[in-house]
């Protein structure tokens, strides 16, 4: 379990994140989604140690405070927004940077079974720099993935951190990618991601939450977060809400059925 | 499942690890072989052979072997060795393949300490001058290397990026105030110290003897035993330091390590060799072409290509203008300077 008490962060002077008690379970994929500058991405930060805080962040039962990076990496993975490589490291180079994290002697086939997961099988020779971003993206999940390839390790749920995982991803590979975090929390892992798309949130979500001004609001199923006087006052507008019929067309395809349940 | 087909990308073709490590071990051997075989004693590969087994040398054929030749191979497989890694070391810092301890200050800095050795060294209590002997000026070359590395750091890197600009102008702020106060120091100096200083400011593998291989043996030794323990952890921070992070890298703990070592490189050899330019940058930067940017690789090849080219060029400065002797560091700046520029013409287009 990630267990978050009474979390605040100040950047500077300014307080982002105020107080923000928060539990995310194995076996559940717990989406947060707010405005931009609501503190999604410092809470992320927060809980990846990026970041000081006051309050308490537990993994696993452990104190992030006092835990060791080796002991967090055997732990969880972090797919984050686009990061700059350095040199010109091969996408096999990098996926395998993420599975030896996870345990030094894993097994090296696990990196193609991660490449094909994202759909760049066969890629793995390349440079990482000349991928477009989309397929940086991908690649970078698939070394996440790699990193906690079991979903249960030998201490207990193993985490994917997600900071918007489809933000530069076609149609076809965001549904991908959603299907991928949806296999691995059905499976026993813990997926927590930041998202913008509220369509596939409550498509893949079990909980969400949406920060508003430093304040995690309506914490629940998506049926019961997504509520119009929710959404107006975390983006500022009116948003109509619709449910999906069950049969007949729509325009946005995502919101056709919800993955694997 | 979705798959986008797209024709490949040229795949990057790189030689196995192993067959670099021997085809360069290879070339190692070979130049050092030349290096003991040519010279102007007249001393050649048959009396090589007839040391090697066991047939008598003349004694002044002993002494050009043993007290000359030997000893400045030696110190050239050293310092060769640890410019190279401590440019590999330097360049996974600061995630660029331009840091250069030339080029950025970091020699300039350990000369400066290495100045302060020879200058103020005489003002230390008499038994420490004693004890510490002709290690004094290397290890003080190292610590100069050492606070140059850190100032430059703390300048260049921001947050999560090394700025290129940023390090090269820090780099040539540092020579400079390193190279005045290595002036008024000059200008302090008594006829002996000017004389030392002169020697040593020369650039050059003549000097070489025993002693000073023995005074730069332990720091350079130290740093290419720590290096090879850095190589995951360089390769994981090409990821940024948070990503690093996130894949179980020490990050604080790395960066001082990578530091340490690669002043104390740096500065053994800039304390008996003097200012070696370009090394630093060109070794890695060839290795990185030919197999890939892996520090698991590229620190022992690193050591190994910077010993076999330093020696190279030793042989070359001794050889093209006899009997006068070339400055060595003239040589590697006149192979390395254009290979820089090139570089940075490639990095300026992003590459």
């Amino acid at each position: 379990m990630l267990d978050i008490v009474d979390l605040s962060v100040r950047l500077g002077r300014t307080p982002i994140l105020h107080g923000l008690t928060l539990q995310a379970h194995a076996g559940q994929v717990l989406v947060i989604c707010g405005a931009n500058g609501a503190g999604k991405s410092t809470l992320l930060k927060a809980v990846l140690g990026e970041v000081a805080y006051h309050g308490t962040i537990r993994l696993n039962g452990q104190d992030l405070a006092t835990a060791r990076p080796d002991q967090l990496a055997a732990r969880r993975a972090v797919l984050p927004q686009d990061t700059e490589v350095a040199f010109a490291f091969t996408l096999g180079d990098i996926v395998a940077m993420g599975r030896e994290a996870g345990d030094l002697w894993s097994d090296p086939g696990i990196d193609a079974l991660a490449l094909a997961a994202v759909g760049l099988q066969g890629r793995d020779r390349e440079d990482f720099r000349t991928l477009s971003g989309g397929e940086r993206q991908r690649g970078h999940l698939a070394r996440a993935l790699a990193q906690v390839w079991s979903p249960v390790g030998p201490d207990g749920p193993r985490w994917l951190m997600l900071d918007e995982p489809v933000a530069s991803l076609d149609l076809g590979h965001q549904l991908m990618i959603m299907r991928l975090a949806r296999q691995f929390a059905d499976a026993g892992g813990g997926v927590v991601a930041i998202m913008h798309d509220l369509n596939l949130s409550a498509m893949v979500a079990d909980r969400m939450g949406f920060l508003i001004d430093g304040r995690l609001e309506a914490l629940g199923p998506p049926a019961q977060a997504m509520r119009p006087e929710v959404l107006e006052r975390a983006y500022g507008c009116h948003i109509a809400l619709n449910a999906a019929p069950k049969a007949g067309p729509w325009l946005l395809p995502q919101s056709c059925r919800p993955f694997g349940r | 499942m979705v798959s986008l087909s797209r024709p490949l990308a040229r795949p990057l073709r790189r030689p196995a690890p192993k067959a670099v490590t021997i085809a360069l071990s290879g070339l190692v051997l070979a130049v050092s072989v030349l290096s003991l075989t040519t010279g102007a004693a007249g001393l050649g590969a048959g009396d090589l052979v007839a040391a090697v087994l066991g047939d008598g040398l003349s004694p002044r054929d002993q002494v050009v072997l043993y007290d000359i030749r030997l000893p400045r191979l030696a110190l050239g497989l050293a310092v060769g060795a640890a410019l190279a890694v401590a440019g590999v070391l330097l360049q996974g810092l600061f995630r660029n393949p331009l840091a250069d301890p030339g080029i950025v200050g970091v020699s300039a800095g350990a000369g400066l300490g290495a100045v302060l050795a020879i200058v103020l060294g005489g003002l230390l209590p008499l038994g420490l001058v004693g004890w510490a002997g002709p290690s004094l000026v290397a290890v003080a070359a190292g610590l100069g290397g050492w606070v140059t590395t850190l100032v430059l750091y703390r300048v260049a890197t921001r947050g999560r990026r090394t700025d290129v600009a940023l390090m090269l102008l820090a780099g040539i702020a540092l020579a400079a105030l390193a190279g005045a106060a290595t002036g008024v120091l000059t200008y302090l100096a008594d006829d002996r110290q000017l004389r030392d200083l002169t020697f040593w400011s020369l650039g050059s593998l003549a000097g070489a003897t025993w002693t000073r291989l023995g005074a730069a043996l332990p720091l350079i030794g130290a740093a290419l035993l720590v290096a090879p323990r850095l190589a995951r952890g360089l390769n994981a921070l090409a990821l940024g330091e948070p990503q690093a992070a996130h894949l179980g890298v020490d990050v604080q703990r790395l960066k001082r390590r990578a530091i340490w070592s690669a002043a104390a490189a740096t500065g053994a050899a800039v304390a008996v060799a003097g200012g070696i330019g370009f090394v630093g940058v060109v070794v890695p930067h060839l290795l990185r072409q030919a197999e890939g940017p892996d520090h698991r690789a590229l620190i022992p090849h690193a050591a190994l290509l910077g010993a076999a080219l330093l020696v190279l060029a030793d042989l070359v400065s001794r050889t093209i203008v006899a009997p006068a002797e070339l400055p060595i560091g003239i040589l590697t700046a006149l192979f390395g300077a254009p290979v820089f520029l090139w570089m940075l013409l490639r990095n300026g287009r992003g590459g």
